[in-house]
């Protein structure tokens, strides 16, 4: 980054977040009303004016920069100074960089798209004001989180999309399953938290040490110098620091160990899965890793752990999507997967493509939920895909939509997710962090996914309908305020993908690389750039040829689940069988993780509560008891001392005084006459008194 | 005034409390012990006067005088009320028969 960046102060980028916020206090305390008195459309306009008006605002955000130049691309809005404790002083500021900038116009163009969507999905709904109240807080606090300027107001933001999380996957908490999901992914999350927090304690007490008591970005980047050579407990605060950051992501983003919450999240409302689980929130962990990518960068080990880690999550989660029958799990394990690229990316340094994916990927995965959402709207809620199939006749928007989000995942050439892909594929092997096994591995997976998605397609759409007739009588295509958020995701999920047309295919037609010019002034310094400074056409020829490689691969997926499903040459059953059944099981039992970690964690907890439990009953409690005998031992004898030593004396007091009053009351006969003879006595006797004084002298 | 001494004025005022002083006593009548204590200022305030006059304290003794005036109207118009609302309670204005706040 430049050093002498220069921000431009700009108080209205501070309305984007604040648009939603407004929306949902808007929504939270009066929607109910709102929804009774002037109808369901008053809560969905208040719900979706809010982020669309957040979305045209950034917008003229992105104009602004780009108006500026390249080196000063920064918006920043200080609105309060938060935290003055110590050393440390906190703003509530908000910024707009080129990073930043791609992502508000992601959450709130995505974001818009699918509260549109949510009016046509969620129509009816009792709870509608709560939900828009929650979608609303969602969008609210994602905008903080990218637009935050220091680690704590991230933070914030990352705990507050975590809260919606929790609120809009239980969204129907009357299920008790749904309930159990929102915890489930809090809980999860709440782990990932733990590294967070410490990362962000051991990354402030490292800065402060140095005399650099600040979490601001901007403040610490230049400084970053001062993490170089610091260790703790042996091991460089860089390394230790990022391992703890990237396990908030991996909860976050869901990668192994923490990805087991993803799927389970798919109880929430299906606009929910999109925007939460798809678009925004879930990338929160790679945005956060490219936000502090100069830190990430100091540290080769934690680089080299991402990679793998990602990797593996991609190829794990690839696995699982295959035999998944719920169509919204599917999705779900490829959204996991998908990320896993996305850190595969930021694991090689690859700062700007895990930004494309992630950019492209919130369209083609948002069009491929809302797609399912439809799916399910059309069927009654119906989420098994062996009771779906030939549904291309009956909902042609819906399928025309997603067989576009479908070949843009698989990575089509001239789809989005192929650029993309294809980039995180190309810095895999080409980067200073990458390696031909992780290339490899990531080219696996690109044809794992095009054999589940294409098998989802031809699940769903293609083929004949296995559904009952009472659901085959009831199909119908969903209004339109569902199926124009699907065209315009669609048409997204091509066009996203020409803002990084790799140069050795866009060279030669003109076509620049848009978004690495974009991130250029951020990224430049840090990001391993492919192949640079040696010849050029080797290169060119290498890329080709793994590029051409990955689609054949993904194409050889393609072709196999057409077979299996489509044109029913070969038989799921007897894959299966041919495998001895052995992988299949495995797969279905999802690798047995949540019973993993049921056992080791669930009842390792269950477990240290039942030890914790004798503890506190047989040995804390008993001191208690004790301890409580003890007093009441002493009370008895403060008892006794009260009734036979305090009481009397008091009462003493008391009947002396009463005498006295008793004696004394005949004083006051009521007589004037007397009490002037009083008076005239009492005059004499004080004559008396000082003439006797006076005498003495 | 000069052939006068201080111990004539002394007397007189004395005397004017003496009277003053067993009229309040002796009285049963609440109008009456009123009169009486009349009487007693009347005869402190001839002192007041009388002895700042001899000790050339200037106008100190009449203003003292003044007050005293003043407050025995203030006292007077207090105690005649009061002696209306005895009467209105008791029918009557003797001192002895209002013994009520006895102890």
């Amino acid at each position: 980054m430049n050093p002498h960046l220069v921000a431009t102060p700009a108080a209205w980028v501070a309305l984007v977040p604040l648009l939603p916020l407004s929306g949902a206090i808007v929504l939270g305390l009066g929607g109910a009303w709102l929804q009774h008195r002037v109808g369901p459309r008053a809560v969905s306009a208040i719900a979706c004016g809010t982020v669309a008006a957040a979305f045209l605002l950034a917008l003229r955000a992105l104009a602004t920069l780009i108006g500026l130049p390249p080196d000063d691309r920064l918006l920043v809005a200080t609105l309060w100074p938060w935290l003055e404790v110590g050393g440390l002083a906190v703003d509530v500021a908000l910024g707009v960089d080129p990073l930043s900038a791609v992502m508000i116009l992601v959450v709130t163009g995505v974001g818009g798209l699918i509260h549109g969507y949510a009016i046509g999905y969620m129509h009816g709904e009792r709870g509608l004001w709560r939900f828009f109240a929650f979608l609303n807080l969602f969008t609210f606090a994602m905008l903080i989180l990218v637009m935050a300027e220091n680690l704590l107001l991230l933070f914030l933001g990352w705990e507050g999309v975590g809260f919606c999380s929790w609120a809009l996957i239980g969204f129907w908490y009357r299920e008790p399953a749904n309930a159990v999901a929102g915890n489930k992914a809090f809980i999860v999350n709440r782990i990932g938290d733990l590294g967070f927090v410490l990362g962000l304690v051991l990354l402030f007490w490292t800065f402060a040490d140095a005399g650099v008591p600040t979490l601001a970005f901007r403040l610490m980047e230049p400084r970053a110098d001062v993490l170089q050579g610091a260790q703790l407990w042996g091991m460089p605060v860089a390394t230790l620091a990022t391992v703890l950051l990237f396990l908030g992501a991996t909860g976050k983003s869901a990668q192994i160990p923490l990805y087991v919450w993803l799927p389970d999240a798919m109880a929430g409302p299906t606009p929910v899965s999109a925007l939460i689980h798809a678009a925004t929130m879930v990338t929160a962990g790679v945005y956060m890793i490219a936000r502090l990518h100069w830190l990430f960068a100091l540290a080769p080990f934690t680089l080299h752990l991402i990679a793998a880690v990602g990797l593996a999550t991609a190829f794990l989660a690839a696995t699982l999507a295959l035999v998944e029958t719920d169509i919204k799990k599917v999705l779900a394990y490829s959204t996991v997967s998908q990320l896993g690229y996305m850190m595969l990316a930021m694991g090689v340094g690859a700062w700007g493509a895990g930004i494309f994916h992630l950019v492209t990927h919130a369209f083609f995965k948002a069009g491929l939920f809302l797609a399912a959402g439809s799916v399910m709207h059309a069927l009654g809620g119906e989420q098994d895909m062996r009771r779906m199939g030939g549904l291309w006749a009956a909902l042609p928007h819906t399928a025309v939509t997603c067989l576009v989000a479908t070949l843009a995942i698989v990575g089509t050439p001239c789809f989005a997710g192929f650029f993309s892909k294809d980039a995180i594929l190309w810095a895999a092997f080409s980067s200073r962090y990458g390696h031909p096994l992780l290339w490899a591995g990531g080219t696996v997976v690109a044809g794992l996914t095009a054999f589940y998605m294409v098998r989802q397609f031809v699940l769903v759409f293609l083929g004949t309908s296995r559904s009952d007739a009472d659901a085959r009588q009831h199909l119908h295509e969903s209004p339109a305020v569902m199926t124009v958020p699907l065209w315009i995701l669609a048409v997204g999920a091509v066009v996203a993908g020409y803002l990084g047309v790799p140069p050795v295919l866009g060279e030669s037609l003109g076509v620049p690389h848009v978004l690495e010019g974009w991130f250029a002034p951020l990224f430049g310094g840090h990001a391993a750039p492919a192949g640079a400074g040696e010849s050029h056409g080797a290169h060119a020829e290498l890329e080709l040829g793994l590029m051409i490689a990955s689609v054949t691969v993904a194409a050889g997926g393609a072709l196999l689940a057409w077979l299996m499903y489509g044109a029913r040459r070969i038989a799921p059953e007897r894959v299966s069988d041919a495998l001895a059944g052995l992988p299949y099981r495995v797969l279905r039992h999802r690798y047995w993780v949540d019973e993993v970690y049921a056992a080791v964690f669930v009842r390792g907890t269950v477990s240290l509560a039942r030890v914790l439990t004798w503890v506190d009953t047989q040995v804390i409690d008993r001191l208690v008891d004790g301890a409580a005998t003890v007093v009441r031992g002493a009370a008895v004898l403060g008892r006794s001392i009260d009734d036979w030593l305090v009481d009397p004396a008091v009462n003493a007091v008391a009947d002396a005084t009463w005498a006295v009053g008793r004696a004394a009351r005949h004083v006051q006969t009521g007589a004037v006459t007397s009490y002037l003879y009083g008076v005239l006595l009492g005059m004499l006797g004080g004559v008396l008194l000082w003439w006797s004084w006076a005498a003495a002298r | 005034m000069d052939g006068v001494g201080v111990q004539s004025w002394v007397i007189l005022s004395a005397i004017l409390f003496v009277l003053g002083l067993f009229c309040v006593l002796t009285r049963r009548n609440a109008l009456g012990i009123l009169m009486g204590i009349e009487l007693v200022l009347n005869a402190a305030s001839l002192n007041v006067v009388a002895l700042a006059h001899y000790a050339s304290l200037g106008r100190d003794g009449q203003l003292f005088a003044i007050f005293v005036i003043m407050l025995a109207a203030a006292e007077a118009a207090i105690g005649l009320a009061i002696v209306l609302g005895i009467y209105q309670s008791f029918e009557t204005i003797d001192v002895d028969a209002t013994d009520r706040l006895r102890g």
